[in-house]
């Protein structure tokens, strides 16, 4: 049991931070005096960067060579991005193409689709979004209603409504789940399309949150037009490529939570700052309840590393530590409120902008419930709740539903 | 990077498990607390399977292991609520290990490393953020209490006097290791528990499980040992690993039979673990096993990997553990109902274990603020 680097660890990482600093003096600054603003300059600066890091290798590390990629293992993944963190640049811009959407395609693409798209992808020419959710369709997933409909020629014409889509806004494409047969049971008459976002029939709109902030979007689909090579996977396997994109998401969030900033030690730090709150004891017993808890999570990031290093792909339990991370950053940011009083909540409070982030946090990738029912099943065996959707045609499925309502 | 168990680990760990499966502990605690007596006495396994000696170096017979070792045997103990007494003697050996003083030219760490004699830790803990004081367990209310003190008698020998209250596996210890103030400074120091002026008070408390005894000493004579303070503090930090490693054991066998139950008990047609409810409250146990699991591999690791981490480590995994036992015995017993508050079921011990263990060496309570205090002291 250790952490160290191996001898070969260890030179990848001197190698990639001496590059780092190098060039960091080239990486758009985000905070603190002479950052960037707005928000176009910023996204066009973040994209560049994005290129630099791919040209330097220190983008799609565990992508394959022949994509692009380093084709290296999950740890030298870790040691890229710890060093990024290390010397205080942005990452990539498009983490979720990079981390979930190209590995996706690279599973179950064409290999057209992958020398078309997998290269501008990794060097953030083109930016994309991960289209599954919609307004009636989160944690279950499989009833989208966004329909597909082949023409004559092959070619299909689509029209729906996604939401929660982070990076539509400046994306060029997105990786979609629609209906494409809805006489067949949920989760078989379902398809995985490439979409130009940037098209006619498109339209890309900001959800604003809790925070004033948009940072996710509504895209709305009418009768767009995509030609027959737009599937990925096969026509009706969108499911099982949708089961990809989700598990690259657990790997993504098992091992990302320190990436989000929610860490015991930064929150420390804010209740230290105040010298009765360091000495209050109740005060210490939640900052202790809450970091042990969130320092676990570190070490749990680490045993799936060793998991993915020997070969095994990590299940649902990873869906813990994002329960964790998200439910000890809500009482740390109302234990620090309650510290700092009605100033945390201020217009430009960091603590403002996470309490308000939180809530819906606690919806994304899954919500609580959701994670913990699949991992009550999938790990733990026990028997799935009853369903009435079980065998039954989509179809069929909407008309019962509205027949009730 | 690599936290997975070694070949080794996992062949500790599995003897460990078979070892114990001779025993049917879980049965005779039952017994021992309608009878009033103990339960059986588990030495000679430990002693057997070489567990005494896991942190005492190989050139004195021990098996020169580490602390994340020590704890997947404490785990065992824990799965299957064992009182085996090394919670006392593995922290003794410890401190021992780093300088015994006199005593290092004496057979000792041989005879505690082959078990044919056994220590017990008299647990105090190190000063803090806020307090610059030793302390040590009270026998009642909130106020710690004040360390034994020494008073020079000789080239290494000191008199020591003071009071040590529920302190773990120190009745049927032959020898005392623990923390004293001489001349203002904490020392460590052995005691025979045989010797004039020490006296052990076993004392019994809900879990007949666990045993515990509250020591007097009285001018005792006691060797002045070279282990530094910092070996003495860093003796307190093992004993809430090993403490959150044996609750943690407890937790997966909690888990499992609450599991298992939940899959074959119907109402209203189906299994109740297919209810949200009940499979909720389930994964919330497994969410916390898992947190206190990676904690214990934060304290194995950094004990060298990062000495400076170690107390932080330690304690979150104390923290994480103690209220995870706590947690999983209460949905041990809600899962399966009425039954789960009787004497018929196996949860009450469990219950039972969870309550004691929250309230020994300092309480979960004071582990929790130590991992506060440590990270607030490095700003």
């Amino acid at each position: 049991m250790d952490l160290d680097d191996t001898p070969e660890q260890a030179a990848y990482r001197a190698q990639v931070r001496a590059w780092l600093e190098q060039h960091k003096s080239e990486a758009p600054m985000l905070v603190g005096d002479g950052a960037l603003k707005d928000e176009d300059e910023i996204v066009a600066a973040r994209r560049a960067w994005q290129g630099k890091l791919a040209e330097a290798g220190l983008a799609g590390v565990t992508w394959p060579k022949e994509y692009g990629g380093q084709g290296l293992g999950p740890i030298e993944g870790l040691i890229c991005g710890q060093e990024i963190a290390r010397a205080g640049v942005p990452g990539i811009l498009d983490a979720i193409g990079v981390g979930m959407l190209g590995p996706t395609i690279i599973a179950h693409g064409s290999e057209e689709q992958k020398s078309r798209y997998l290269g501008p992808m990794l060097h953030g020419d083109e930016v994309w979004c991960q289209l599954f959710s919609e307004p009636a369709a989160g944690s279950d997933l499989a009833a989208v209603q966004t329909r597909a409909r082949q023409q004559e020629d092959g070619s299909w014409r689509l029209t729906g409504q996604k939401v929660w889509t982070t990076n539509a806004q400046f994306a060029s494409y997105g990786l979609l789940l629609a209906r494409t047969d809805a006489d067949v049971p949920k989760h078989k008459g379902l398809t995985m399309f490439i979409v130009p976002i940037e098209a006619e029939g498109v339209t890309v709109r900001g959800l604003r949150q809790i925070s004033g902030e948009a940072e996710f979007n509504e895209v709305f689909f009418d009768d767009l037009a995509l030609d027959a090579d737009a599937v990925v996977g096969g026509v009706g396997n969108g499911w099982g490529t949708a089961l990809t994109t989700l598990m690259f998401e657990r790997v993504t969030i098992g091992l990302g939570g320190e990436g989000l900033g929610y860490n015991s030690a930064r929150f420390a730090r804010a209740i230290a700052s105040d010298e009765h709150a360091r000495r209050d004891p109740e005060v210490r017993r939640q900052l202790g309840e809450i970091a042990s808890e969130l320092m676990a999570v570190r070490f749990t990031g680490y045993r799936t590393l060793t998991a993915l290093q020997r070969g095994q792909i990590p299940g649902p339990e990873a869906g813990l530590a994002k329960v964790t991370i998200v439910n000890g950053a809500i009482k740390s940011g109302d234990l620090i409120a309650d510290v700092l009083g009605p100033d945390a909540l201020a217009e430009d409070s960091e603590w403002a902008y996470m309490i308000s982030f939180l809530p819906g946090l606690k919806s994304a990738g899954g919500t609580e419930e959701i994670l913990r029912n699949t991992i009550g099943e999938r790990v733990l065996g026990l028997p799935t709740e009853p369903r009435l959707d079980k065998g039954i045609p989509f179809s069929e499925l909407r008309s019962k539903e509205a027949a009730k309502a | 990077m690599n936290l997975a168990l070694s070949d080794e680990q996992v062949l500790l760990r599995e003897a460990a498990r078979g070892a114990l499966s001779r025993f049917k502990t879980l049965e005779e605690a039952r017994e021992a607390l309608d009878s009033g007596g103990s339960t059986v006495d588990l030495w000679p396994t430990a002693t057997e399977a070489g567990w005494p000696g896991l942190l005492i170096d190989e050139a004195h017979g021990g098996a020169g292991l580490d602390v994340f070792d020590a704890m997947l045997v404490l785990g065992e103990c824990g799965r299957v609520l064992a009182a085996v007494p090394l919670l006392g003697h593995l922290p003794a050996t410890a401190i021992l290990g780093d300088g015994a003083g006199k005593l290092g030219e004496t057979p000792l760490l041989g005879e505690l490393a082959s078990g044919e004699r056994r220590a017990a830790y008299l647990a105090a803990r190190p000063p803090d953020d806020i307090s610059g004081q030793w302390s040590v367990d009270p026998a009642s209310g909130m106020e710690r209490a004040a360390l034994p003190s020494a008073i020079a008698a000789g080239e290494g020998e000191a008199r020591v006097s003071g009071r040590i209250a529920f302190a773990p596996d120190a009745p049927g210890a032959d020898v005392l290791v623990g923390v004293a103030s001489l001349d203002g400074r904490a020392i460590g120091f052995a005691a025979e528990s045989a010797a004039a002026g020490v006296s052990i008070e076993s004392v019994r408390r809900y879990d007949a499980t666990r045993i515990l005894g509250h020591v007097t000493l009285q001018d005792a004579p006691a060797t002045i040992l070279a282990a530094p303070e910092e070996s003495l503090a860093e003796a307190w930090h093992l004993a809430q690993a090993l403490i959150a490693a044996e609750s943690l054991g407890a937790v997966e066998s909690a888990l499992d039979v609450s599991v298992a139950y939940a899959k074959e008990r119907f109402t209203f047609g189906r299994a109740i673990g297919s209810y949200q409810a009940v499979k909720h409250s389930l994964t919330e146990v497994l969410r916390q096993l898992e947190n206190g699991r990676s904690l214990l591999y934060y304290a194995g690791w950094s004990r060298h990997g990062a000495p400076a981490e170690f107390p932080l480590a330690a304690n979150a995994a104390r923290s994480v553990a103690g209220r995870a036992l706590d947690h999983a015995a209460r949905t041990m017993i809600s899962v399966h109902g009425g039954i789960g508050a009787t004497w018929e079921h196996d949860a009450p011990l469990y219950f039972r274990r969870a309550q004691l263990s929250r309230r020994l060496l300092g309480g979960t309570a004071l582990a929790t603020d130590r991992v506060a205090g440590e990270l607030i002291a490095q700003g």
